[in-house]
């Protein structure tokens, strides 16, 4: 067991954890933030998606031991202040989801590209988000959802 | 564990409705094709399933509207229903249907779903029957709530009911310009009253809230993370369980040394039998408790993959008197100018939900309360009184939204577990399975053997059709074309790996090889596909679809080429048509697949929510594409070789075709369930585009799997 020092979604917090233990565990069993999902543990369907300093990365891939310098958002770190992110919002009104089980993990990843590249071409949707599973099969309104908060994101920065 | 096969009561349903196959089961049959052996499900009896009807396990629906249905004085309608959301979107659809023939805000309508202390007892969710029967019996008794409300309120004013009117959660009435809100009239009261005979709804035709697309009710919780799914409960004092697995199937437990795993700080190991289980105070210690457990299993010698069609063959357990016959199959076929005879196999595959099982279970003063994900509630809530041996009146299951079964989750594995380790621990227990435990101790898609002999004259007359499945089961089992000599037959067997529900049954491997079928038929007799099948098919709305599909596509004009093909299949199945065409593009170098385009139209009745339905289409449309191109479970000697995404390929962005959705919308016909059928017409559309592209007919599904599967001729084609 080990102390450390989280800043997870601008707040500092303390945990207690083994070392080796993944950060998708803490932020579930010991933050309760279950916004962050299970799937698989070994990388391959990204429910699990976070950001470490902006970039999207796999929790449960993730000691928490690597993860105590790092700014970390979750997905219910980007509403602000009752406003849901441009990712968010898109994901609504596209309806990108069936179950909604990989959407936390897909706004996470979709998050990390358009921070990096504003406005993505299909291929590059496809590119950055293909390590996420959807098993509800819900593709191509997540692409759809994502061009469309590449728009807004445009849009509102004019 | 035993292998066995899981209760189908859509197999059951199919065949006990299915009249024109002439199917129906009775107890015996039944009981066969569950194939003994059940561990749990005990007081799942055909008997009971069968007295039922559609209507639920010998429990007769309450006919009290207070059962269905309670307004508050706020005017706030909740509507109870042992129906569960897993991303079909009925929490919604149903909420609309009931804000239509009730007249108020669709805000205003939240639904209680899948508790089995709140809601009616139902069967569990699946077979698409929410559609059909659940949206009717909650329509009737909103609708009988509606006219309760109207005399209530003519009571009150002491006039005549007729000249009142229900508008938007109020009654109005219109003479006197005066009106009264539904919460005034109850005032939160339960509204008595028992319906019996029809109750008059609201044709589909004058629908304005049940066919309107209507977003996502709690969707704003979906995309913050809020949503509370069933691996996301806590309870106060909770601790973390898991539990040990054995080394393979049908192994039994020789011996257990614990005492490394109970030198763990804070840790329980729980041994009942064959199950032994730990928990500890988080999920990191219970994983290394099950690691410290040292124990010895005897696994017995089982079949793999390599084995399996050759299995299913032998041990049929076929009976004469449950085959379909008419005419002559045999005369038929030696006087038909053109013969096709094919087998086609279909592997095991896993649902794989994104959401494994997981539970929660708390007992309190001997009463036990179990949060879980199922599509059957009250099964799970039998399975829990079968195995902790208490009744089920003590029993709470409570189902909060999952992340999805697709006909997996009909079990409650991780209930059953819970609920011994927090007997035991005298705490909550949280379970929540693996991956890999997901994969390999739930159970699968049945595999198929589909052995098929086809013959047609010269002009395109199909003239014989002999159809015989292996195992997989009997949706869509009968050919929906016009030949005289047929027969058609299921045989079961007791199937060497766990089996059972999957998203559209057997419809998919059923229709695989029938269309499959049809398509060599039709190239062997020099006839384009499309013409080949309307030539032999009379049903309308299977001809609609069909046509529908091929004029999108733009069928009449396209030209196959070398490395570029299209094919077309449909299909009809629960109360739903469906045509599809499939174009695929195989790269000449690496022989590398790519599904270029599905165009998909689709009848299901009148259309309750459209966007729901594309949601449910499309996402069938791309479920059906793993299975079809490279999903299949590995297995030997009692053990799945790969347990883990890495190695059991499912679809991703990159194997997006463009998707065309056409949505017959027919208000004059009862609506039919959406989430199965759309996957059906995938498979043999593919298969015949690829034919048409390369010349090559493939008959095993899946068609260009990653890794080769054993028993198998090599796939050609890689995906
Ligand atoms: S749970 Fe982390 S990638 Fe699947
Ligand atoms: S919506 Fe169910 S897994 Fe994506």
């Amino acid at each position: 067991m080990g102390d450390y020092v989280l800043d997870v979604n601008g707040t500092v917090v303390h945990v207690t954890a083994p070392a080796d233990e993944p950060l998708l565990s803490v932020l579930r069993d010991r933050l309760n933030l279950t916004g962050t999902k299970y799937g698989c543990g070994e990388g391959q369907c990204g429910a699990c998606t976070v950001l470490l300093n902006g970039v999207a990365m796999r929790s449960c891939r993730t000691p928490v031991s690597a993860a105590a310098t790092a700014k970390i958002v979750t997905i219910e770190g980007l509403e602000r202040h009752g406003v849901l992110s441009p990712v968010q919002q898109a994901f609504l009104d596209e309806e990108a989801l069936q179950c909604g089980y990989c959407t936390s993990g897909m706004i996470m990843s979709a998050t990390s590209l358009l921070s990096k590249t504003p406005n993505p071409t299909d291929e590059q949707i496809v590119g950055a988000m293909n390590g996420n599973v959807c098993r509800c099969g819900t593709y191509p309104r997540i692409v759809e959802a994502v061009r469309r908060a590449a728009h807004a994101a445009e849009k509102g920065a004019q | 564990m035993n292998s066995h096969n899981i209760p189908e009561l859509e197999n059951f349903q199919e065949q006990y409705w299915n009249h024109s196959l002439k199917l129906t089961v009775d107890r015996r049959n039944f009981l066969r094709l569950l194939g003994g052996g059940m561990l749990f499900c005990l007081s799942y009896t055909p008997a009971r399933a069968q007295e039922s009807g559609r209507n639920g396990g010998g429990h007769e629906l309450p006919k009290d509207i207070s059962a269905w249905l309670h307004i508050g004085a706020d005017g706030k309608v909740k509507v109870f229903t042992g129906k569960v959301e897993v991303g079909q979107n009925i929490r919604t659809s149903l909420a609309q249907q009931v804000a239509e023939e009730l007249h108020v805000a669709l805000e205003s309508i939240s639904m209680v779903m899948g508790d089995t202390a709140l809601t009616p007892y139902d069967m569990g969710t699946f077979g698409s029957r929410t559609t059909p029967t659940m949206g009717p019996q909650l329509r009737t008794m909103a609708a009988a709530a509606r006219q309760m409300l109207i005399e209530m309120a003519a009571e009150r004013w002491q006039v005549p009911a007729e000249g009142l009117k229900p508008i938007q959660g109020k009654i109005l009435d219109q003479q006197k310009s005066r009106w009264i809100a539904y919460g005034e009239l109850t005032r939160g009261e339960n509204l008595v009253k028992v319906v019996s005979g029809s109750v008059k709804l609201t044709p589909t035709s004058e629908w304005k809230v049940a066919d309107t697309a209507a977003s996502k009710v709690e969707g704003h919780d979906f995309v913050t993370g809020k949503h509370v799914y069933p691996s996301d409960i806590v309870r106060p004092g909770m601790l973390f369980g898991a539990v040990l697995r054995p080394d393979g199937f049908n192994a039994t437990l020789e011996s257990l040394d614990t005492a490394d795993a109970e030198k763990l700080p804070d840790v329980k190991v729980i041994r009942d039998g064959d199950f032994v289980g730990v928990a500890g105070a988080d999920a990191s210690i219970a994983k290394k408790a099950i690691v410290a457990l040292k124990a010895k299993w005897n696994t017995p010698v089982q079949i793999s993959n390599s084995e399996l069609f050759e299995y299913l063959k032998k041990n049929a357990e076929s009976e004469d008197d449950s085959a379909h016959r008419a005419g002559s199959v045999e005369q038929a076929l030696a006087n038909a100018d053109v013969k096709v005879e094919s087998k086609y196999t279909v592997q095991y595959i896993a649902h794989a939900p994104l959401e494994p099982r997981a539970a929660v279970a708390e007992w309190n003063d001997g009463n036990l309360t179990v949060w879980t994900g199922t599509q059957r509630p009250f099964g799970v809530r039998e399975e829990l009184a079968q195995a902790l041996q208490m009744p089920e009146t003590k029993i709470r299951v409570i189902q909060p939204d999952m992340g999805s079964g697709y006909g997996g989750k009909h079990t409650g594995e991780a209930a059953v577990e819970a609920a011994r380790l927090a007997k035991a621990a005298g705490k909550p227990v949280k379970v929540v399975w693996t991956r890999a435990e997901e994969f390999t101790w739930a159970y699968f898609r049945p595999a198929a053997l589909i052995e098929v002999k086809g013959g047609a004259s010269k002009d395109g007359k199909l003239v014989a059709w002999e159809f015989h499945n292996y195992n997989s089961g009997t949706a869509a089992l009968g050919t929906p074309y016009d030949v005289a000599n047929q027969l058609v037959q299921y045989h079961p067997v007791r199937s060497p790996l766990r089996q059972g529900s999957y998203r559209s049954l057997a419809g998919v491997a059923n229709n695989f090889a029938r269309e499959s079928h049809m398509d060599a038929i039709a190239h062997a007799a020099g006839i384009d596909p499309l013409e080949f099948r309307l030539k032999n098919l009379q049903e309308p709305r299977l001809r609609a679809v069909l046509e529908a599909a091929a004029e999108k596509y733009g069928w009449k004009n396209a030209k196959a080429t070398p490395g570029r093909g299209f094919g077309i299949a449909c299909g009809t199945d629960k109360g739903g048509y469906v045509g599809a065409v499939a174009e695929v593009e195989i790269d000449s170098a690496s022989k590398r697949i790519r599904i270029r385009r599905i165009v998909q139209a689709w009848e299901s009745g009148a259309v309750i929510n459209p966007n729901g339905i594309r949601n449910q289409i499309s996402g069938g449309i791309v479920q059906a594409i793993g299975g079809a191109l490279f999903e299949a479970i590995l297995f030997e000697g009692g053990r799945i070789l790969n347990p883990r995404f890495s190695r059991y390929r499912v679809p991703r962005f990159t194997d997006m075709p463009d998707i065309d959705v056409v949505i017959l919308d027919r208000k004059d016909l009862p609506s039919a369930g959406a989430g199965e059928i759309g996957l059906i017409g995938v498979a043999p559309a593919v298969a015949n585009a690829i034919f048409a592209a390369s010349g090559v007919r493939i008959a095993n599904m899946p068609m260009a799997p990653r890794e080769d599967v054993p028993g198998e001729a090599q796939s050609t084609f890689k995906s």
